[in-house]
């Protein structure tokens, strides 16, 4: 089954007086329960694309599917409603909610799911012992390291168990031991849970793992792997 | 959560919550001090403008309030005043009205001859405090007329002078009769004290051809509040053939300048509470423009914009109902003191000395006077916040992430 479906996306900034083309005529179908990096140098489109996949952003032209639905027509609020129940999302650089603890920022997104609180706690807890940060949900993001940040990230981005998450550059402010132990993370949440993940990186450790490498270049793709993961 | 995630935005920035909502309870204090002062000060006008002559209730003949005539009478008037005297809390006295020519040894001037009860004028009325030379009436049938002290100048009289007064009898006969001037009075306005005399009730009666009759029975309740309660025991006592008026049918003027007064009242209030929202409106655009980047975050997260948006107005709806609270609390504590110990300024005492009147203002501690301003502080507030949170609707969940990094 494909999870994702992008066809002939398209889609140009402007910097000034520069026109830059981050998306040009891309199509890739990436089949549900697939762990896929995105490589590219920085400017390449990666994020652009990850973006276009989450919704967050829109093409200029092209199609997105997700899970057979066109996602590229939705309006705004239909697409935070897609987000919401079936894309999980992790940052670079965490975008944890530095006044919500690390509990309730996992909690977040299933209270505004409408999931009553006594429920909420339990997954909370649950996919915070999962992620390794055990007896560290009352501490707010200020009072965590860098890779207990991610990992907050990480489970807050899986907590609603979303059918795909979609990662930016997740160890780009991680050494390299947190690194693996995250990556480490997303191939098990990969295996037990089916869900699909679709990491844009540049670190050579992470895609390692993947078992799906797409090589971008100036918007387009250049190369699309299967390879067998680490 | 969205009211967790609003109480700890303010938290943020403490100074800039802390001045803003420092701001609302100055305002709302000073709302509810002006407020309380405003309807205590209408409670003290009303009573002192009722209490030289109007009452809170007046029992009339029907028409006579429209057309004071001579012949429009209330039957066994100070009977009737006598039975009404019998509820508990009220003070009434019968009056009966004529107008005559007052003719001293060296002139003659029209004026308004009011048959009063001597022994309970006094409790309807605060013109009898007001003698200034002489006494006020003491017997229901003497000869005597207290006057108005430019009265008295005109008519060049003195207390113990003579005074001839000419007027027309109930049944349109002629009436006159010959009284000592018992008392001057000096009310301190220009139509009582050139116009206004008064003789005992029983002396009018039989100089005018009365009868038993009267033409007003003046009744006073124990304050404004109590009128309307009072109303309903009189209009149950009343005979046929008269109607009871209030206050504010009797003295129209007196509600229209009340309501003079409320209109300017209320648009410094605006002003102020209008200053007080461009405040918040300020606070809460700098506090969005801080955080683009973590709205962004919710948007990414699958927050819906108008969600987002109802987070800054919950923000500013905390931060008002804050405000409400502590205004409340401060502003009702001072109010409340001064309800009971009052509130002078300088010359005051003197002034009202001068009309026979309360030294001191009352403030009125009431549901309205506490909650009105700061209700509406907390409503601008919200309205104030509403641009910022429309602003949020237009953010663009990447550009907003990738602005504020």
């Amino acid at each position: 089954m494909t999870a994702v479906r992008c066809v002939d996306l398209s889609k140009t900034y402007r910097q000034g007086d520069q026109e830059i083309r981050a998306l040009d005529h891309v199509s890739i179908d990436i089949d549900a329960g697939d762990f896929v990096c995105l490589s590219a140098p920085s400017g390449g489109g990666k994020t652009t694309l990850l973006n276009a996949i989450g919704g967050l952003d829109r093409p200029d032209s092209g199609e997105i599917y997700i899970a057979g639905e066109r996602i590229d027509t939705l309006s705004k609020a239909e697409l935070a409603e897609l987000r919401l129940h079936r894309i999980g999302f992790v940052f670079q650089a965490y975008n944890l909610i530095p006044v919500l603890t690390a509990r309730e920022n996992v909690e977040f997104v299933m209270q505004v799911q409408g999931v009553g609180p006594a429920e909420r706690r339990r997954q909370a807890e649950q996919i915070l012992e999962e992620v390794g940060l055990e007896g560290m949900g009352e501490r707010r993001p200020a009072e965590m390291s860098g890779g207990q940040q991610q990992r907050v990230a990480v489970a807050r981005a899986i907590v609603s168990k979303p059918a795909l998450v979609l990662a930016d550059e997740p160890t780009a402010n991680l050494d390299s031991t947190t690194s693996d132990e995250l990556i480490d993370l997303f191939t098990r949440l990969n295996r037990h849970h089916g869900t699909t993940f679709i990491i844009a990186t540049h670190d050579r450790r992470v895609m390692g793992y993947a078992r799906r490498l797409v090589k971008m270049l100036d918007g387009r793709i250049v190369d699309d792997i299967r390879q067998h993961a680490a | 959560m969205t009211l967790r995630l609003a109480w700890r935005n303010l938290w943020r920035q403490p100074r800039r919550t802390l001045l803003t909502v420092g701001a609302m309870v100055f305002s709302n204090v000073l709302l509810i001090f002006l407020i309380s002062m405003q309807v205590g000060m209408y409670g003290l006008m009303i009573d002192n403008g009722l209490k030289f002559s109007t009452g809170h209730l007046q029992v009339q003949a029907p028409t006579y309030i429209d057309e004071p005539k001579m012949r429009l009478t209330v039957p066994a008037a100070a009977a009737l005043a006598r039975e009404l005297r019998g509820i508990d809390g009220l003070e009434a006295s019968a009056r009966g009205v004529a107008f005559a020519l007052a003719a001293s040894d060296e002139r003659t001037y029209g004026v308004s001859v009011v048959g009063v009860e001597p022994l309970h004028e006094p409790s309807v009325s605060s013109l009898p405090g007001l003698i200034n030379a002489g006494r006020y009436l003491e017997e229901d049938d003497a000869a005597e007329i207290v006057v108005g002290a430019v009265l008295a100048k005109n008519l060049k009289l003195t207390v113990g002078d003579e005074l001839t007064l000419l007027g027309s009898g109930l049944d349109g006969s002629f009436a006159a009769a010959v009284v000592t001037v018992a008392g001057i009075f000096e009310s301190s306005i220009p139509d009582l004290d050139r116009g206004f005399s008064a003789i005992p009730l029983g002396f009018f009666q039989e100089t005018f051809f009365m009868g038993d009759a009267g033409h007003l029975v003046v009744v006073t309740a124990g304050s404004i509040e109590q009128v309307e309660e009072a109303a309903v025991e009189v209009g149950e006592r009343l005979p046929d053939g008269v109607v009871l008026h209030d206050w504010d049918a009797l003295e129209p003027a007196l509600r229209q300048s009340i309501q003079a007064d409320l209109g300017s009242s209320f648009f410094l209030y605006f002003v102020l509470v209008v200053l007080v929202a461009f405040g918040v409106l300020n606070t809460q655009l700098m506090s969005v423009l801080e955080r683009t980047r973590e709205f962004g975050i919710v948007l990414a997260l699958g927050l819906a914009p108008g969600r987002v948006g109802r987070l800054v107005l919950a923000e500013s709806a905390l931060m008002g109902l804050l405000g409400m609270a502590l205004g409340a609390l401060f502003g009702g504590l001072i109010v409340s003191y001064l309800s009971i110990n009052g509130f002078t300024y300088p010359g005051m005492e003197e002034m009202s000395a001068q009309f026979n009147l309360p030294a001191s203002i009352h403030p009125r501690v009431t549901l309205v006077s506490l909650f009105a301003g700061p209700l509406m502080v907390l409503v601008f507030a919200v309205l104030a916040s509403i641009w910022p949170a429309l602003r949020l609707r237009r953010l663009e969940p990447v550009v907003a992430m990738r602005a504020a990094v």
